[in-house]
């Protein structure tokens, strides 16, 4: 296991923190530019949610190896209301709030492997990982 | 009592070289791929490692610090042979080949201490054994790469974008449209809309061989992703089986204008940006 | 707090978004935008994001909402300058940016603004005055 950062997410300007760290651990782990864009704009939707959503959390960074290939985990965990249905939060186009919901379908997209938990009433983890 | 194997190698070092050497040569078909004096050369630096790394005590555990230096040297060594055409046998050769000389000095030295010869025989065996396999796998590992490197390539030139003319491209995809090759097929042709500042890209797809609903699915990724760059496309080559397919799976091909024909296609492209074709007199 | 500068070139107005933009600055974008183009009757927008290497779905939202709103005061949205990274992951994400008219540069976006405008002036030209030569169903005028 490589190195590993836990950031807090409490307000917009951490969000933006959270960014420019993964953005620096996937140029380290060697990722395409395309695939660079594509962990961190996860990272800002998940950001996002953990903070619009969850009332805040936490961040944990880890870059990976494992035997030849390189990635990158992230884990955003709150302790905020929970996600009372995640199939139906997982589904295309799915919205909440106004506009164009959490995002969570399509970040699934943009990664390699995506595991959410979430309890209603005690909080939400999402880890999510990219190989190089 | 300790093994007799460092002993061994600080007095009888250049005996065993030549022996080795030897060994190697006679049984070597590959004589011409490697020049004598280059082995000989990687036969010593063998030794010289081999020699520090049992002095460090450490006799079975080759992937402890000791022995970095002696897996480098292998590794190199390896890595040359397997891209000079060695099969991964005669690459770990190399190292077995070894064998035979420090057994027989082995002999020599503790002939009459039975127990001593069997214990340290049985130390060098597995020692040189597993030395001999990484070898293997540094080779299989090697070639993963180039294959991996061959197969970007690939994709890389199965994908060519050209400009037919001002603001103008075309993409001629020849094959199956997976998800890998989508990526590479975005990537290639917004990077040439950058380059080349185009209005419109032709997706010729004459040569693909069905349109299922997946590739209909990474046709309008493309589309989309050309769209947001500014580019509209334009899809050529659709053949009537395909175009039958394409009623019958309901795919919604977002407003974009199709043509049969690259040629119909182009001749469209020009009217968009504006142009006329014009027929001098002969 | 820092707001992000608009410029005015003729009928359109043009913004150039740099920096990574919090929810406050969004809002004081829309903001100062939707004044702006009441202010000097602007007709067309662009808002240039070439030196944006990320856009997610909160970005795609502030930007479909200010075509929307330019929309609403009759003023026609381009955004220009996406860059090849973004593009590919806003199509995985499944942000397709539907509604909102995209240009490869300033300079391309100036000329869709541009004929936008034409085909909106040809519009305004057929408007519901009936020409004389349309006489009604019994004749009348």
């Amino acid at each position: 296991m490589g190195k590993c950062e836990i950031m807090s997410i409490q307000s917009s300007a951490d969000v933006v923190l959270v960014r420019q760290a993964v953005r620096q651990i996937a140029i380290e782990v060697g990722f395409s530019l395309v695939d660079q864009t594509k962990i961190v704009t996860a990272a800002s939707e998940l950001a996002r949610n953990t903070l619009d959503y969850g009332g805040g959390g936490t961040a944990t960074l880890e870059a990976l190896q494992d035997g030849n290939r390189r990635g990158v985990r992230l884990i955003f965990s709150d302790q905020g209301p929970g996600i009372p249905n995640i199939d139906l939060a997982l589904k295309d186009g799915y919205t909440t709030g106004n506009g164009l919901g959490m995002g969570l379908s399509g970040t699934k997209r943009l990664v390699n492997e995506f595991e959410i938990v979430s309890q209603v009433g005690q909080g939400t983890t999402v880890t999510v990982t990219k190989w190089k | 009592m300790g093994s007799k194997i460092p002993a061994i190698l600080d007095q009888y070092g250049s005996e065993l070289l030549s022996e080795w050497l030897q060994e190697i040569l006679a049984t070597n078909n590959r004589r011409g791929l490697i020049k004598e004096a280059e082995l000989r050369e990687e036969c010593r630096e063998f030794i010289h490692l081999f020699r520090e790394a049992v002095h460090q005590n450490s006799l079975s555990d080759i992937h402890s610090a000791p022995w970095n230096e002696v897996r480098g040297l292998l590794s190199n060594i390896s890595r040359i042979r397997s891209q000079k055409g060695f099969t991964p046998s005669e690459t770990a050769s190399f190292v077995f080949s070894f064998k035979q000389p420090l057994f027989s000095r082995l002999r020599r030295e503790l002939a009459q201490d039975g127990e001593a010869l069997v214990e340290d025989v049985w130390t060098a065996t597995t020692l040189l054994d597993k030395l001999g396999l990484f070898t293997t796998e540094v080779y299989q590992k090697t070639r993963e790469e180039v294959i991996l490197r061959q197969q970007e390539e690939l994709l890389e030139l199965s994908t060519p974008v050209v400009k037919l003319w001002e603001g103008v491209l075309a993409l001629p995809i020849i094959g199956t449209l997976d998800s890998a090759r989508t990526q590479v097929v975005m990537e290639s042709l917004l990077q040439k809309i950058v380059e080349t500042g185009s209005d419109i890209a032709i997706i010729d797809i004459t040569g693909v061989p069905t349109v299922d609903t997946l590739t209909a699915q990474h046709l309008l990724k493309t589309i989309t992703a050309a769209r947001l760059m500014g580019a509209e496309c334009i899809i050529s080559g659709i053949r009537p089986q395909i175009a039958q397919t394409i009623v019958y799976l309901g795919v919604d091909l977002a407003g974009v204008t199709t043509k049969s024909s690259l040629a119909d296609a182009f001749k469209l492209a020009l009217q968009r940006t504006g142009m006329k074709i014009i027929r001098t007199q002969a | 707090m820092e707001r992000i500068p608009i410029l005015q070139m003729g009928r359109f107005l043009l913004v150039t978004i740099q920096v990574d933009m919090h929810d406050r600055l969004a809002m004081a974008l829309q903001d100062d935008l939707t004044n702006r183009i009441n202010q000097v009757s602007a007709r067309g927008v662009l808002i240039d994001i070439s030196a944006l290497e990320i856009v997610d779905s909160f970005i795609g939202r502030v930007l479909a909402n200010i075509a929307k709103m330019a929309q609403v005061l009759d003023a026609e949205t381009v955004v220009v300058g996406m860059q090849p990274a973004v593009a590919i992951t806003l199509v995985e994400l499944g942000l397709s940016l539907t509604g909102i008219r995209t240009a490869l540069n300033i300079e391309k976006g100036m000329l869709l603004l541009q004929s936008a405008l034409q085909d909106d002036l040809k519009a305004d030209e057929r408007s519901p005055v009936l020409p004389e030569e349309h006489a009604g169903v019994y004749g009348e005028m």
